[in-house]
């Protein structure tokens, strides 16, 4: 057992959280709300390597662990970074497999492509909503027997959805993304898109875990400094004690997180089931501490000035993107229960 | 981060099964069940005699030479057995914190005869009148030439009716602020002044109220400083925990999620078959998960030199409301299943049980509110609330 970072792992941690606190603060988080995506901090991180970091070497990645990716997007998440970073990284993934993705992983290297996945299998040629999608240039999805790269006719504008979130949503359907290239098929599509689904699964929810923790420090800065009844609300047990309710499920959080990527790393057969446990347990940890944060910002909470709010959407916003939790919840069931009959 | 756990007794857990095939009477569980006694007289000796509580300790003061690792896999394998031994784990808090601050005519008085399986201690903390607040402690001690006369009342001295000894919290000086007249004596409880009353719990298991007139205790077994006592609390209290875990069983939501893979539910199909009941399944399994990850935490950080107090309350907050919140979704599911006891409930009356014994979860031990008080403090550095007395 050994719950610490690796030396590698503190310095990628130092430099990245630099990274996004200069180029994603709350004023550029704001500004590309609408489009959901700032594009000159997506030039820094293509600089910086991280969108191909988790490919291999040989195939022109940075050869990082599930482990070293949940350091980044912990702290991408905790400046809600403008960017579907887990979605760029789950995509990479899949390109970064059969040879047909080469050129356009070698795209998504240099800046030239922006990628982004579709969670939910095609139904009816429709994905549903797709985060990034609004900005994506191309689109990896499960159709049928086939995983296949999208993307768009020249001149095919894709029309981008009003979202909780500003994730760059819009609808995936066959009939904009005209373009198909098959990356593998069968057996091999399905399980590829289920592995990379739970690829994504791990590093949301520790984008979400990243999130969680600035918005306890947002909630309990706020509740040291606020006044009422002349002395700081911090000094409230009620105050106190939800903000300790919620420290205590934030690290076991954390840690389970770390357990999903270490899971994936080590090829443990409780990986699958793991990441579902951290993305049900970091999505509810997160909204329910950037809630209990903004409720202790009383009135100031609620306007758009202060940045709890920011959190408090995404909180939520994150984990949906898969869809409903109740799903989520009995596939879980299935993965830890299915068995013999008593 | 590497989330693996060796088992750090797993040479040892071989020799232990055998050790508990042989000597461990089956009966004794039923026995413990019908008592409501966590405490085995007839092994406690066994124990002793053998050398395996004095395993690891200094051999001037009885320590044996058997490996503490055996020691320990052995305990262990008693738990796994459904037995417990609660007479053992307050007679090794109180038989540290004397070898930590008591004079050395106490520490050859008690601490050998303790290691033999002779001496067994419980604890006098908390009274009629005071708990989480142990500090307010009333029981008064007056000093009479060499002896201290005792008089008052403790609660929840569970295993009195079984022991020789309680380690009593006493009021010495009331001329003081709280924490500043306390002194710990180590009262035997054969004295004619010492009266035992059962006090029967919700979970089944037998505590005590204690009542103690003109009990009389040798200056000798002043365990510490007169008015010193806050400070032998505080050794007391840190008392140290194995970093191994015992071998686990599956859990109470592994054991009914298996039970409703073939109990049928209203509609005659499988209970788990109902994504309802499939998804609070789940949801008691991302629970556990997490209780399990922050005792990892725990022991990682003892493990590193550190002191887990913080993690501890953690561990300790999540862990208990977590079974609350578990044995409520649990015996909902089973519906009217739930209502049987015993073996004419599921699982030999297991659901049923939970809900009885899980409220004392967050009261003993440090209840919720002191949790999250330390936790508020210490981890996230909000002001002390309540009043400072």
């Amino acid at each position: 057992m050994d719950l610490s970072l690796t030396e590698d792992q503190q310095a990628l941690r130092g430099s990245v959280a630099e990274l996004f606190e200069k180029q994603a603060t709350p004023e550029r988080v704001r500004a590309a709300e609408a489009v959901g995506h700032d594009a000159a901090l997506w030039r820094v991180l293509v600089q910086s390597g991280i969108p191909t970091m988790g490919v291999a070497e040989e195939l022109g990645g940075g050869g990082a662990t599930v482990s070293d990716l949940v350091v980044v997007a912990i702290e991408a998440g905790r400046r809600v970074a403008p960017v579907v970073l887990p979605e760029v990284l789950t995509a990479a993934a899949l390109l970064a497999g059969p040879a047909a993705g080469a050129d356009l992983l070698a795209g998504v290297g240099e800046g030239t492509v922006l990628p982004t996945v579709a969670l939910r299998p095609l139904r009816d040629g429709t994905a549903g909503p797709v985060a990034g999608a609004a900005v994506a240039d191309v689109v990896v999805a499960l159709d049928g027997e086939e995983l296949v790269v999208l993307s768009r006719r020249e001149g095919v504008a894709v029309e981008p959805l009003p979202d909780l979130g500003g994730a760059a949503i819009a609808e995936v359907s066959t009939a904009v993304w005209s373009q198909r290239l098959v990356l593998a098929t069968g057996d091999e599509a399905r399980r590829a898109h289920a592995d990379a689904v739970s690829l994504w699964r791990v590093l949301t929810a520790a984008a979400l875990e990243g999130l969680r923790q600035e918005a306890l420090r947002i909630g309990v800065d706020y509740v040291k400094d606020r006044h009422a009844f002349g002395v700081p609300i911090a000094w409230f047990q009620t105050v106190q004690h939800r903000l300790a309710d919620l420290a205590t499920a934030g690290d076991g959080a954390e840690l389970l997180v770390h357990e999903a990527a270490w899971a994936r790393d080590a090829g443990s057969v409780k990986a699958a089931a793991l990441a579902r446990m951290a993305l049900l347990f970091a999505g509810e940890t997160a909204f329910a501490t950037a809630a209990a944060s903004l409720h202790f910002h009383g009135g100031y909470g609620y306007t758009l000035e202060y940045d709890i709010q920011l959190y408090y959407r995404r909180a939520k916003a994150w984990q949906l993107a898969l869809g409903a939790p109740r799903y989520e919840l009995r596939a879980l069931a299935a993965d830890l229960f299915a068995g013999e009959a008593a | 981060m590497d989330f693996t756990e060796h088992d750090s007794l797993a040479e040892f857990r071989k020799a232990a099964t055998a050790w508990a095939d042989e000597h461990v009477d089956p009966a004794w569980v039923d026995l413990e069940h019908t008592t409501g006694t966590h405490h085995n007289p007839e092994l406690h000796a066994l124990l002793g005699a053998q050398g395996l509580l004095g395993a690891g300790w200094p051999a001037q003061y009885g320590g044996t030479d058997v490996d503490p690792a055996y020691a320990l896999a052995v305990f262990q394998e008693i738990g796994a057995r459904g037995l417990r031994m609660d007479g053992w784990v307050t007679t090794e808090m109180v038989a540290r914190t004397i070898l930590h601050v008591a004079t050395e005519e106490a520490k050859q008085e008690i601490v050998p005869a303790a290691l033999r399986g002779e001496v067994v201690i419980v604890l006098g903390y908390t009274e009629p009148g005071s708990g989480s607040d142990v500090a307010a402690a009333k029981m008064r001690a007056v000093r009479d030439g060499d002896e201290w006369v005792v008089n008052g009342s403790k609660m929840f001295t569970s295993t009195a009716h079984m022991a020789t000894h309680v380690f009593l919290l006493t009021r010495t000086n009331t001329e003081v602020s709280k924490h500043k007249g306390l002194t710990l004596l180590l009262a035997r409880l054969d004295d004619p002044g010492v009266e035992v009353q059962p006090v029967h719990t919700l979970g089944g298991q037998r505590t005590n109220a204690t009542f103690y007139s003109d009990v009389r205790v040798p200056d000798t077994l002043r365990i510490g400083d007169v008015d010193g006592g806050w400070g032998v609390m505080r050794v007391a209290l840190v008392h140290e925990r194995g970093t191994a875990t015992a071998p686990g069983g599956p859990t109470l939501v592994e054991q009914v999620a298996a039970w409703a893979r073939s109990a049928p539910g209203a509609d005659g199909a499988p209970l788990l078959d109902d994504p309802t009941v499939a998804e609070q399944l789940a949801r008691l399994a991302i629970d556990e998960e997490v209780g399990r990850l922050l005792g990892l935490k725990v022991r990682w950080v003892a493990s590193t030199g550190g002191m887990p107090g913080i993690e501890g309350s953690m561990q300790k907050l999540h862990s208990s409301e977590a079974e609350q919140r578990r044995v409520d979704v649990l015996t909902d599911l089973l519906g009217e299943q739930a209502l049987l006891a015993g073996d004419a409930g599921p699982l030999h009356g297991a659901v049923e049980w939970a809900l009885r014994k899980a409220p004392v979860s967050t009261i003993y031990g440090g209840s919720s509110e002191v949790m999250r008080e330390i936790v508020a403090e210490r981890r996230l550095g909000l002001p002390r609330s309540r009043p400072i007395g």
